[in-house]
């Protein structure tokens, strides 16, 4: 993972709450095996409308994404954060984030910066007051800066030395192997384990035909 | 002081306490596999070099590409037959267990684990999809994860975790007749909003809960994530081992009476407290319906659409404003006369046979409304073959639905049980979000008892406004 310091560059005010994982990112596009490529999956209902803002000239380029509260609500698909992180976006600034979607985004590299929505609000007006103005986020100072405004964000301590190390989770998870083999000897004979597998008698399954 | 349930779970498993703001590590008991969020983790054990850590631990199914329809002849949509395709190849390659379509064990996901024994009180159970907080039904924790920690858990069958809140969900007092456990939860995020939950662990008791079944405790559970929770459970009771007991995979012998005596343990302490403690009663429920695009913005059936101005709070007002355009919705219009295209009973919200036997009872011996047409999907091939054996396949057939094979269907937008645009539809399932269940259709999210009376007469109903209302309800 890439090593998160700080990040300079077009803030994208998008007045929206409760902006779920379906919407950042529709099923349909969720068929694919691959971890990168969903740039254009991204918002993918609303970029056909003219007026949504990734459509207007002044945010295409945007890397900063200032979003309403409960950002990231609903299904736990990481493809959300591929397909932020595919478009160019580097950070997600919200008053609130979904617990699931927080953890793929510190997982991938993308910092999701929790700020008070009063200071959404600020940023907001500051972005479209100035299409195209650029915000820049410390991950070391957690502060986002766009023009004379500074305003603090939250991110858990944890997750911010991973980014700013570019660490990867499984490398320091197996660092404590010898934890988990000594905890697996103190499991309990009751705890199930699928195979061998067992399961009732095996029965044939009729296909279903379209209605007449 | 004594502990909640959760944070009972919490510590058993605990492999390694953090230090110095480290999350804690801990052991995953059960990892439930599916074709869409697990790919892209395998790929990365293959590039690491790694293995699967425990396959004994881990399970596959195949749920949301899969059609309901002709599953004996190949997949017509390639990329989902790639999907498909790619878990069965990681499957073999990995030495993980898999039940595919045509198998009696396929489903979704949430169905499969607990039909087969495999969901049990005091586990840990994880999954690449946000409905895990099914298996809390069990007095498990059990939570959603994705692609990196799917990866994770393949590779460590533990994950680094930072500990969660807990919040008590008292449901007090008797349901009335004709309320159901959906309505129970949806009225439950209702009041407490789709970030309410957010980084805590719910716990749903009181008597309403106790004297609920199992499959209705997993609907409960199931949508705690629509709440924003990271998971929600109920203490395991004689409901729960009665449930479990004589299934392929329940402890036998002195393994069954061991796990027991220690399930029995798995209770929120009388001197524990919880962060936060939200009471609802039971009696002043009633059928719910949702009228917006997420969860939360749901009311009685009885009542009207909401007029977004009588919201105080002006990012509500916004929200309900933009919902009600993309629902086509006027405001004052009573729910009941909102006619509805399409009825879809199932889903891991609604799937199981008790969802399945509840909804024909209402139906049987009337016709489907006749512009209203009704799919009904078992949540597995387990649930299908069951219903069949009570012949409520002739049920539901004879009204004029259609009965297919089970998969997560209409659940949502990812294989061909899809809503057209403006489409409206009456849903057992989960999430009312926007083009969920197709681009451009319109979700309302009721109970299996509301989507059978809404079939009848075509508009959004409840049982109890049919003629002759059964007997359920008397």
């Amino acid at each position: 993972m890439e090593k998160f310091t700080t990040h300079t560059g077009i803030g994208v005010p998008l007045r929206r709450s409760n902006v779920d994982t379906d919407q950042i990112i529709p099923a349909v596009y969720l068929k694919r095996v691959t971890r990168t490529g969903f740039e254009d999956a991204l918002f993918a209902a609303w970029r056909g409308d003219p007026t949504f803002i990734l459509n207007q000239d002044d945010y295409k380029q945007g890397s900063v994404l200032v979003a309403g509260p409960d950002f990231g609500t609903g299904s736990s698909r990481e493809h959300a954060v591929w397909a932020l992180k595919d478009y160019g976006f580097k950070v997600v600034i919200a008053s609130r984030f979904a617990d699931i979607f927080r953890g793929n985004s510190g997982k991938q590299g993308l910092l999701a910066a929790e700020v008070e929505q009063s200071d959404v609000e600020l940023l907001w007006k500051a972005l479209e007051a100035e299409p195209g103005k650029h915000l820049t986020v410390s991950l070391e100072d957690r502060t986002v800066t766009c023009g004379d405004i500074t305003v603090s964000f939250h991110v858990d301590d944890y997750v911010r030395w991973r980014l700013m190390e570019g660490l990867d989770d499984i490398g320091l998870t197996l660092a404590h192997e010898g934890d988990i083999t000594e905890f697996e000897k103190t499991r309990a004979a009751w705890r199930p384990k699928t195979l061998p597998a067992k399961t009732e008698p095996k029965q044939k399954v009729e296909a279903a035909r379209p209605a007449q | 002081m004594g502990t909640t349930l959760a944070e009972k779970l919490w510590e058993s498993h605990l492999v390694r306490k953090g230090t110095d703001g480290a999350p804690d590590l801990l052991y995953i008991d059960l990892h439930m596999v599916h074709e869409v969020t697990s790919p892209q983790a395998f790929d990365g054990l293959r590039l690491a070099g790694r293995q699967v850590r425990r396959p004994e631990l881990t399970i596959a199914t195949e749920d949301h590409n899969t059609p309901t329809l002709d599953i004996d002849k190949p997949i017509a949509d390639l990329t989902s037959r790639t999907q498909i395709d790619t878990l069965r190849n990681n499957a073999k390659e990995f030495g993980v267990r898999i039940h595919s379509l045509g198998d009696a064990d396929q489903g979704v996901v949430h169905v499969v684990g607990p039909q087969l024994g495999l969901t049990m009180p005091g586990m840990t159970v994880v999954c690449g999809d946000s409905h895990t907080s099914t298996h809390g039904a069990f007095g498990a924790l059990a939570f959603g994860i994705g692609t990196s920690e799917v990866e994770h858990v393949l590779a460590t069958q533990t994950l680094p975790l930072a500990p969660f809140k807990t919040m008590a969900i008292n449901v007090d007092g008797q349901l009335p007749p004709g309320t159901t456990a959906k309505d129970v939860i949806l009225a439950v995020i209702a009041k407490i909003g789709t970030g309410g939950g957010q980084g805590y662990v719910l716990e749903y008791r009181g008597d309403a809960i106790r004297a609920l079944s199992m499959e209705a405790r997993m609907t409960v559970c199931n949508m705690s994530i629509e709440a924003g929770a990271r998971a929600g459970l109920i203490a395991p009771d004689e409901t729960t081992f009665e449930y479990v007991k004589g299934r392929p995979h329940a402890p036998e012998g002195q393994d069954w009476d061991d796990a027991v005596a220690y399930w029995k343990t798995l209770v929120t302490d009388a001197d524990a407290t919880f962060d936060t403690e939200v009471h609802l009663n039971a009696a002043e429920l009633e059928p719910f319906v949702t009228w917006g695009t997420n969860p939360g913005q749901g009311l009685p059936l009885s009542a009207s659409v909401p007029d977004p101005e009588s919201f105080a709070d002006a990012d509500e007002r916004e929200a309900a404003a933009n919902a009600l355009k993309y629902m086509g919705l006027t405001p004052g219009t009573p729910f009941r006369e909102v006619a509805v295209d399409t009825v879809f009973l199932g889903s891991c919200t609604n799937g199981r046979i008790e969802d399945l036997r509840a909804a024909a009872e209402i139906i049987q011996g009337r016709q489907k409304a006749p512009n209203t047409r009704m799919l009904v999907v078992p949540g597995s091939a387990r649930v299908r073959l069951q219903a069949e054996a009570e012949g409520l396949d002739k049920v539901f057939i004879e009204f004029g639905a259609e009965w297919r094979n089970a998969g997560c269907s209409m659940c949502l937008g990812m294989n061909p049980d899809q809503l057209a645009p403006q489409e409206r539809s009456a849903s057992t399932s989960n999430r009312n979000f926007e083009g969920r269940q197709g681009k451009g259709g319109r979700t309302h999210l009721v109970s299996p008892l509301v989507a059978a009376a809404t079939a009848v007469r075509g508009t959004l109903s409840s049982p109890a406004d049919l003629p002759d209302a059964p007997a359920l309800l008397a």
